[in-house]
């Protein structure tokens, strides 16, 4: 363990959407798990996310959407990190997520996807697991 | 504060019960505990009707008149939403709640960059007076009241309502909007706020100071715990948020040479009804008396009837589930009989599928037709506050408003509600709480049917609204036809006029409605706020 580098998350609030318990609670959980968090706070547009993604040198970027609007801002994150040549860092999505969205979201890029009810420890696994690989 | 807990033995014997807000219930109740808080009934409680409003604000409560049913209600264009208000009012609904979409709400038009995948998605797109005369179309304006659930931008809806009211040739005097209009909640929880505390407080006293004379049906303002609570908060943090919040408001009229008694019986609130049933009867019934007694102690209000808290109390938004959906719709029934029993005013409730979308015209029937059963089937017009006199409700009333009265003070010490909000100490307690819950939802100290305990059963399939990304293009289509046809001129001047005003810091409201009338954006007038006011910059909180 005590060489192992922290796990660096930015917990990330796209779009117009305020709905912040959710991101507050798992940023608050991944905290508690010994990894590293940034949250973004409300109304980011993917550009200010991916810049701070860019700037922090985070492993991981987590989006909460609640509004339904979690594809066109999964794609629009997706196409400026390939713009801006990133490619290191995992993207996982939580919040209002229908089922039937998941597997176009993991078709887009997204890792992992956690919609709301997802157990805490079932995200923290997935996070420790993924950046363990890449 | 605590995550609310049952502590039982390893025979599942239940040895203590420990409430959200912190209260412990004992196994029962008896004259020796109403002896032991001092409980007095006319002081404490009073008749129907009386001071301290404990039992309700009317004497005969839902014989006089039952509550009003207000489904949240809004999506796509106006035309669609039009569509779904009259289905509404034709199933016995008796008010709007209108819903917005994002970018409306935070003052973005359907064609701003900003609003990209999000137009007519949660909520109605409105961009201009021409989409208000769409939606309200063939609706009784005089007759039915509307909610409009809308925030930062509220000065703007209100002035685009009394302008859609006024073509269809009603007297603004005759209508009755209720602008949710609570920017001090929004920085707390839901997020739908733009401009910094000062302005964005002195919008909410433009609007009310603007009521009082033009629209005096009108409830400016509708204080939100709803959304404190659905952020974390526990039932006496959200009471007590909301007193302090409403109080911020007054203060700002008042500073403006008003005498309180009149506008403050326009106030009104939303509150919420998810969680133990017992706990939430005790805070409505303590929120009445509390808000009477501050009111007549503190602000000297002298009318009787401008101590009623009057209140939409339903949602119940964080109760419900994603999984096994339908016990959303049992969950419903629950947190509706929880609103009867301590006599709200006006109710909606979050419908089944809403932890997936926005609902559906089935899902909105079901908890329309739950509200209504509980009226006109179950007896709950019957007697008003009937739980009065309980050994145990009562108790736990007095209990309640003390745990209230210690969430105020705790604020106050910490310098006022607009500094804690400013600095962000209380979302962070709100956050806090929300993680403890959490934490006990994953641990299994806090139960929760089919999310961790019960959890097999058939899988629910579940029929969803679908979005429809055709509608957002006709609301693009829609707004530049508008924009061709108005008169430029007209614009310019009217919104040259809203400059001018704000610059100099007067009421905003007159011009606000010129500026619908001329047809200008939400877009534009928010603009103009935009460029002057600046924009809230968010406290940082981990």
């Amino acid at each position: 363990m005590g060489n192992e580098k922290r796990i660096k998350v930015l917990i990330a609030k796209p779009g117009l959407d305020g709905h912040d318990r959710g991101a507050k609670v798992v940023a608050q959980a991944l905290k508690a798990a010994g990894m590293e968090v940034i949250y973004s706070g409300l109304h980011k547009t993917v550009d200010q996310i991916v810049n701070i993604a860019i700037q922090e040198d985070v492993d991981v970027i987590g989006l909460s959407i609640m509004s339904g609007a979690h594809i066109p801002i999964s794609q629009r994150l997706f196409k400026r990190l390939e713009e801006k040549g990133v490619t290191d860092k995992a993207v996982f999505v939580g919040g209002v997520i229908p089922g039937q969205d998941i597997p176009k979201l993991k078709e887009i890029g997204v890792a992992g996807v956690f919609p709301g009810g997802t157990p805490l420890s079932e995200t923290i696994e997935f996070l420790k697991n993924t950046v363990k690989k890449a | 504060m605590a995550v609310p807990r049952y502590i039982k033995d390893e025979k599942d014997q239940i040895l203590d019960v420990i409430l959200e807000s912190g209260i412990h219930v004992k196994p029962s109740y008896s004259p020796e505990d109403l002896k032991r808080i001092g409980f007095d009934y006319e002081k404490d409680v009073a008749d129907p009707g009386k001071y301290p409003f404990t039992r309700g604000i009317h004497p005969l409560g839902y014989r006089s008149r039952a509550w009003t049913t207000r489904q949240y209600t809004g999506f796509g264009t106006p035309e669609e939403t039009n569509q779904r208000f009259l289905l509404m009012i034709s199933h016995g609904q008796t008010g709007l709640n209108v819903a917005f979409d994002l970018p409306t709400q935070m003052g973005y038009d359907s064609d701003d960059p900003m609003a990209e995948g999000e137009v007519g998605r949660v909520g109605m797109a409105v961009d201009t007076l021409r989409d208000f005369e769409i939606a309200f179309k063939d609706i009784k304006l005089d007759k039915i009241g509307a909610g409009l659930t809308i925030n930062a931008v509220a000065s703007i809806m209100l002035a685009m309502y009394q302008a859609v009211a006024e073509k269809y040739g009603y007297d603004a005097k005759m209508i009755s909007a209720t602008p949710q209009n609570d920017i001090l909640k929004e920085m707390i929880g839901r997020g739908a706020w733009i401009f910094p505390v000062e302005p964005a407080v002195k919008l909410i006293g433009d609007t009310i100071e603007y009521s009082m004379t033009t629209m005096p049906r009108t409830n400016p303002v509708s204080v939100c715990g709803y959304h404190i609570r659905e952020s974390g908060a526990t039932p006496a943090q959200e009471i007590a948020y909301a007193i302090l919040i409403a109080n911020a408001y007054i203060d700002n009229v008042l500073a403006r040479g008003y005498d309180v008694d009149d506008f403050v019986g326009r106030f009104s609130f939303n509150l919420n009804v998810f969680g133990n049933m017992w706990e939430q009867i005790a805070k409505f019934r303590a929120a009445r008396k509390l808000w009477a007694r501050n009111l007549k102690e503190k602000y000297n209000v002298k009318k009787t009837q401008n101590l009623f808290l009057r209140g939409l109390f339903g949602g119940g938004g964080y109760g419900l589930t994603k999984a096994q959906p339908e016990n959303n719709i049992m969950r419903g029934a629950y947190y509706a009989l929880v609103a009867a029993l301590s006599g709200a005013q006006t109710t909606a409730l979050c419908s089944f599928d809403e932890a997936y979308t926005i609902p559906t015209p089935r899902s909105a029937l079901i908890s329309l037709r739950t509200l209504q059963l509980l009226m006109d089937e179950m007896g709950l017009r019957d007697t008003v506050d009937p739980l009065a006199g309980s050994y145990f409700i009562e108790t736990l009333t007095k209990e309640m408003e003390q745990k209230i009265e210690e969430e105020m003070e705790k604020i106050v010490k910490y310098g006022g509600i607009v500094k804690a909000v400013a600095d962000g100490y209380i979302q962070r307690l709100v956050a806090r709480q929300a993680f403890e819950v959490e934490k006990g939802l994953e641990s299994g100290e806090l139960l929760k049917v089919g999310v961790n305990i019960y959890k097999e059963g058939t899988p629910m399939d579940v029929e969803l609204h679908e979005y429809n990304y055709e509608s957002a293009e006709k609301q693009i289509e829609s707004l530049r036809k508008v924009k061709m046809e108005r008169s430029s001129s007209e614009v310019a001047r009217t919104l040259k006029e809203l400059e001018r005003v704000t610059r100099e810091g007067k009421n905003v409201m007159p011009a606000l409605v010129e500026c619908c009338k001329a047809y200008a954006t939400v877009g534009e007038m928010t603009g103009i706020f935009r460029q002057i006011f600046g924009e809230f910059q968010e406290p940082s909180l981990f």
